[in-house]
């Protein structure tokens, strides 16, 4: 008997059903912005090994799948219940829940939001904002590939926040992004346009769960902010074992301007978080932050990108690995320091700890520069846990489990602790032991 | 107490303690001087189961039962407290939650029932009041940006929380100001009575000021070279060591 293996090509596979979402969307200005992004689809091709950001993640297994798309599967059911499990508690918050990237109102509780500030779907948000969604959606990605055209092209609802000039949210936005497969491999395609307005500020925590079998959880998101305008995103990535997560965020920062970015990751079977931060006017400030636990098999790669375009801005990255088993961790952070950026300061750390003799890293820091006043560093080291210290709390009768969860949280601390929600911070320390001890 | 027989050990391949030979009794306290180097923290080290140092030959023995054999957790376990020459940061555990677990531990293994939250907190103050440990100290992470001389203070807090039947105390003493070093030996002289036991390592009388030891043992590449009472600690203040590890290899 021989085995009919099915070759599927991706990119033909994903044109096939951006056309099937643009045939069935009535909104002129976003079918005509998903036809042109399906036809730059149809003549790319997706990065392989032998493209250099792309040289140490390996996407084969994701393109060989057949995901098929989640508007044409059967609309996965999501109760309450299901939403009070996995929501972050313990703070007062808004509430949007996404369902395969579908905005579930029923599930949220964002009514009172709607007086502060503009929150919609994108498609929704053309009706009444189409001035601003026009001059940014698809308008501030950068070094864009496959991935960009196929989450524009295929895309459904999305969501855009505005937050007016001189807004200041107190409470956080949580957006509960729900991805959920049954029988089939479930392509989600999730999209986000955050624009913030002059010397507002607002609080994102991005919650990515993984229900039943294999999906692939496609996200793009653009991120705005205006002069003095301050955003922090709190991204928490919780996919299932078997699941791809490929995110693209890229962001356009304006004079005097905020943006903090903590990225968690500790799910998902191969996971790609690519930021891109444009640094546009002077007096700038971005923070760009992660912590990824891998164990099995898992593959996390996060591939960062400041641009420092204008003088006195500072950027800051740290990002901290704990790797278990056979995984694997990809850090690639480049900084580009242009000939105007005077007075420039950048600094980039990437720390990993090997628990296992299989475990890998590979660490890419590069640093372009053209200003000659910059004060630039990048440091990047790999080791383990830290034998002094854990014989200092063994020393004290605490057994060596505990010991291990406790030299964890010390490493992660420098990355929990900019987090500014004090029971999210509570819930990423549990997060980070249970995930430690998980088989 | 404990009685330690032959002892030698390496580190990394190198020899280090080359024959000990102490016995401490319950009710004693005992100081070991020696210079820098001499393998004063390997002995404290090994005791207590640092697991880079290996143990060649010789025995330990504490409370009628074989310790190099044991975890080094079962050693904390059966009544065994180091304090740090160089206690460690560990940021993101409180103190409080440090000890509580390290105390339930230790009692867990001797079949005694956890510390209500209550009785745990009512013992903490009653013990921070000993060494000046104010509650926001407390509440802070574990070592985690204290300085030198409130880490030595953290060290003889958890040695009078943790109540254990033997202090092996490393320079306990070092880098303390005169205000703190009385603070320090309080703890110590509170801590101790007639059914536990101490070893000082020390580099300075003045400490033996302040706890008075009842033998002082002279530590020497790796060998006891010379015993005798508190009296030979204002002799080695005056003469160095000189005069007794002239003809030592
Ligand atoms: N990893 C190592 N490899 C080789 N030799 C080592 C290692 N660690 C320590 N030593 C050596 O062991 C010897 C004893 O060191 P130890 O720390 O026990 O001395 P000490 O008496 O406590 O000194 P001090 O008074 O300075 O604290 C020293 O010569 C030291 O250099
Ligand atoms: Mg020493």
């Amino acid at each position: 008997m021989s085995v009919e293996v099915k070759k599927i090509d991706a990119i033909e596979h994903y044109t096939l059903s951006a056309e099937k979402v643009i045939a069935n969307n009535k909104n002129k200005f976003i079918s005509q912005l998903q036809s042109e992004s399906k036809s730059k689809l149809s003549s790319v091709k997706f990065p392989t090994l032998k493209t250099e950001e792309w040289k140490y993640t390996n996407l084969k297994s994701l393109l060989g799948s057949e995901f098929i798309h989640s508007a044409e599967l059967e609309e996965f059911k999501i109760t309450s219940e299901d939403v009070e499990k996995v929501k972050s508690i313990n703070f007062e918050n808004y509430l949007l829940v996404f369902v395969n990237g579908v905005l579930k109102k029923e599930l949220s509780d964002f009514q009172e939001l709607q007086n502060k500030i503009l929150i919609s779907t994108i498609p929704e948000s053309i009706a009444n904002n189409k001035t601003i969604v026009e001059k940014h959606l698809s308008k501030i990605a950068v070094n864009k590939t496959a991935f960009d055209y196929l989450n524009l092209s295929n895309f459904v609802d999305g969501l855009f926040i505005q937050i007016p000039d001189n807004v200041v949210l107190e409470k956080p936005i949580q957006i509960l992004n729900i991805t959920g497969s049954m029988g089939k491999p479930t392509f989600v395609p999730t999209r986000n346009l955050f624009v913030v307005g002059k010397n507002s500020e607002a609080t994102i925590v991005q919650k990515y769960v993984g229900k039943g079998e294999k999906y692939f959880n496609n996200i793009s998101s653009e991120v705005f902010i205006d002069t003095n305008g301050t955003l922090n995103i709190y991204k928490i990535e919780l996919e299932n074992e078997n699941s791809y997560h490929v995110d693209k965020t890229d962001v356009l920062q304006s004079r005097d301007s905020n943006f903090n970015h903590f990225n968690f990751s500790f799910g998902g079977k191969l996971v790609r978080n690519d930021i891109n931060t444009e640094l546009a006017d002077e007096n700038i400030e971005c923070t760009l932050n992660g912590l990824y636990i891998a164990n099995g098999k898992q593959h996390i790669d996060n591939s960062t990108f400041i641009n420092h375009a204008k003088p006195h801005c500072t950027s800051n990255e740290l990002y901290k690995g704990i790797l278990d088993d056979k995984s694997r961790g990809v850090f690639s952070g480049k900084i580009l320091v242009e000939r105007d950026a005077q007075l420039t300061n950048a600094y980039q750390n990437n720390n990993t700890i090997l628990l296992s003799d299989d475990a890998t890293v590979d660490t890419k820091p590069q640093l372009e520069i053209y200003a000659d006043d910059v004060k630039c560093t990048h440091g990047a080291t790999v080791g383990q846990l830290d034998e002094s210290a854990m014989f200092y709390i063994l020393s004290r009768g605490i057994p060596r489990d505990k010991a291990r969860a406790m030299l964890i949280t010390a490493f992660a601390e420098s990355v929990v602790t900019g987090v500014k929600i004090e029971a999210l911070r509570n819930e990423l320390n549990s997060l980070i032991n249970e995930n430690l001890n998980r088989d | 107490m404990i009685e330690i027989k032959n002892l030698k050990a390496k580190i990394d391949g190198k020899e280090i303690l080359q024959g000990i030979n102490l016995q401490v009794n319950a009710g004693e306290v005992h100081a070991i001087m020696g210079p820098n180097g001499s393998g004063k923290s390997t002995l404290a080290n090994v005791i207590a189961g640092h697991e880079k140092y290996e143990a060649t030959s010789g025995t330990v023995t504490f409370n009628e039962k074989d310790l190099l054999s044991m975890a080094t957790e079962d050693r904390a376990r059966e009544g065994l407290f180091l304090g740090f020459q160089y206690p460690v940061e560990i940021p993101g555990v409180s103190n409080a939650i440090f000890l509580q677990t390290a105390i339930n531990e230790i009692r867990k293994y001797n079949n005694l029932p956890e510390l209500t939250p209550k009785d745990f907190l009512d013992k903490m103050k009653e013990k921070a009041k000993i060494v000046g440990m104010d509650s926001s100290l407390i509440s802070r992470s574990v070592n985690t940006g204290f300085s030198g001389g409130e880490k030595k203070k953290n060290e003889i807090f958890q040695l009078l929380m943790l109540e254990p039947k033997l202090a092996i105390l490393d320079e306990t003493d070092s880098g303390l100001d005169i205000d703190a070093l009385r603070v320090v030996s309080n703890g110590v002289n509170e801590f101790k009575n007639k059914n536990n036991a101490v070893i000082l390592v020390t580099h300075y009388q003045r400490l033996l000021d302040y706890i008075v030891p009842d033998f002082i043992h002279v530590l020497y590449n790796g060998k006891i070279i010379k015993s005798g009472g508190k009296e030979l600690a204002l002799e080695l203040e005056e003469k160095g060591y000189d005069w007794i590890t002239k003809g030592e290899a």
